[in-house]
């Protein structure tokens, strides 16, 4: 059977889950395919399902944890009517409308939607390194806040030099004896409280101008083979655990056919959410390299929410 | 209703031994994000299979003996014991079905 809906959002991060509270209100009845549960992507609740403490989202002064938040955000969306599901979108045709999204193999579409606001997101890069697959969950990873733990008193390190990677390293200190920031510069792109916040940590220490070139160990990490990016010169560190944060691909899959992307792949949009498929909208990571931000996030999820429905009125759909 | 037993250090190693079905653990803690997103997967399993396999959960964060003792490296980290031994070894959150898939190959 094949539901038909004024508004399908895709993606249950800040950005989908604001769409959905604000269409919801608007009495265009969303539905949310919120994605499947997965320790590093689409995961329902986005990356903040990944994070810990958030300090900076308004509204929160003593913090709030990523997880909370979503779940706070996923009952706002229920309480006002947003159909929420916890599936994957396999397919979408976005060539004409109404739009048709596939949940399953079946031939029929399981959804049409008069419009459609992409809020899939972005996911951790990996280092494409020899020895990183084989050692994924044998002391790497990529989500400090779900194995940290695991590297009580332990030396570990972290790749990455942006907020991410800093906050990952800061986190780490609670549990490892220390923790080495390997980044490939001599200077962090991370925002100033943060650097601060490592610099002062006695248990974060650097390694500048250095790549990652091996993750080493048979079964369990055992340490990297490290490449200075001025001198060439390799050398070897040891330690058991190496956590990733080198960045984030926009999860684009579902669109890469029909939408116009820029030249790091993200989903281009211009006047607010509006892409180059009218009727399609985007909000979120997906299309956004610059701000990545959970506020700035959920604000442009408002945005696509409140086009979407302004769209759908000059479409002459009632509500 | 299927309730799901909340194993420690402590009752560990008897539970699993005296389990008559085969006995899924899952290794959690509060603080992990996809161990939340699995936990209803994880009731509703309790329920479905009931008759195939129980379902029993292990905070990491108060038996870290436990959890050191399987090379628990990563959370959620799911354990299926047969007999007492370890069969099958699913780390991080999957799908319901694609989870069910991998306990019901090594049952």
């Amino acid at each position: 059977m094949t539901d038909h809906t004024r508004v399908l959002i895709i993606g249950s991060g800040p950005a989908g889950l604001t769409a959905a509270i604000y269409t919801a209100r608007a009495q265009l009845k969303p539905i949310v395919i919120e994605g499947e549960p997965s320790s590093t992507t689409d995961q329902p609740g986005g990356q903040l399902m990944l994070t810990t403490e958030i300090e900076n989202f308004p509204g929160f002064p003593e913090g709030i944890t990523g997880p909370e938040l979503m779940a706070n955000m996923r009952a706002q969306a229920e309480r006002f009517g947003a159909d929420l599901r916890v599936t994957k979108v396999q397919k979408l045709d976005a060539t004409s409308r109404p739009f048709k999204a596939w949940l399953t193999d079946d031939v029929e579409p399981s959804i049409t939607a008069d419009s459609v606001i992409l809020a899939t997101g972005a996911r951790s890069l990996m280092m494409g390194v020899p020895g990183e697959e084989r050692l994924l969950s044998h002391g790497l990873s990529t989500c400090a806040t779900c194995d940290g733990f695991f590297f009580r008193g332990q030396d570990i390190a972290v790749v990455g030099g942006g907020d991410s990677a800093i906050e990952e390293a800061t986190f780490l200190t609670r549990f490892a004896s220390s923790v080495t920031l390997i980044h490939r510069r001599d200077t962090l792109r991370a925002s100033k409280i943060m650097q601060e916040r490592a610099f002062a940590n006695e248990k974060i220490k650097f390694a500048w101008n250095s790549k990652v070139t091996e993750v080493l160990g048979a079964d369990r990490v055992e340490g990297v083979r490290l490449e200075d990016t001025i001198t060439g010169e390799t050398r070897e560190l040891s330690i058991t655990g190496v956590f990733v944060a080198i960045g984030h691909i926009p999860n684009t899959t579902l669109v890469t056919d029909s939408l116009d992307l820029d030249d790091a792949g993200y989903v281009k949009t211009m006047h607010g959410s509006y892409t180059n498929i009218e009727g399609l909208f985007a909000a979120g990571d997906v299309q956004d390299h610059e701000y990545r931000q959970a506020i700035t996030s959920a604000g442009s999820g408002c945005v696509a929410a409140i086009d979407a429905e302004r769209w759908l009125e000059a479409q002459g759909f009632s509500h | 209703m299927a309730t799901i037993a909340h194993l420690t250090d402590a009752t560990f190693d008897e539970a699993v031994k005296s389990s008559e079905k085969p006995i899924l653990v899952d290794f959690w803690a509060e603080w992990c994000g996809p161990c939340k997103m699995i936990a209803p997967i994880l009731e509703e399993l309790a329920d479905e299979q009931a008759d195939k396999f129980a379902i029993a959960k292990l905070d990491v964060d108060a038996n870290v003996a436990t959890a050191t003792k399987f090379s628990v490296m990563s959370i959620p980290t799911l354990l299926l014991f047969k007999d007492g031994e370890v069969v099958a070894r699913l780390v991080g959150a999957k799908p319901k079905g694609a989870m069910l898939q991998e306990i019901t190959d090594s049952l």
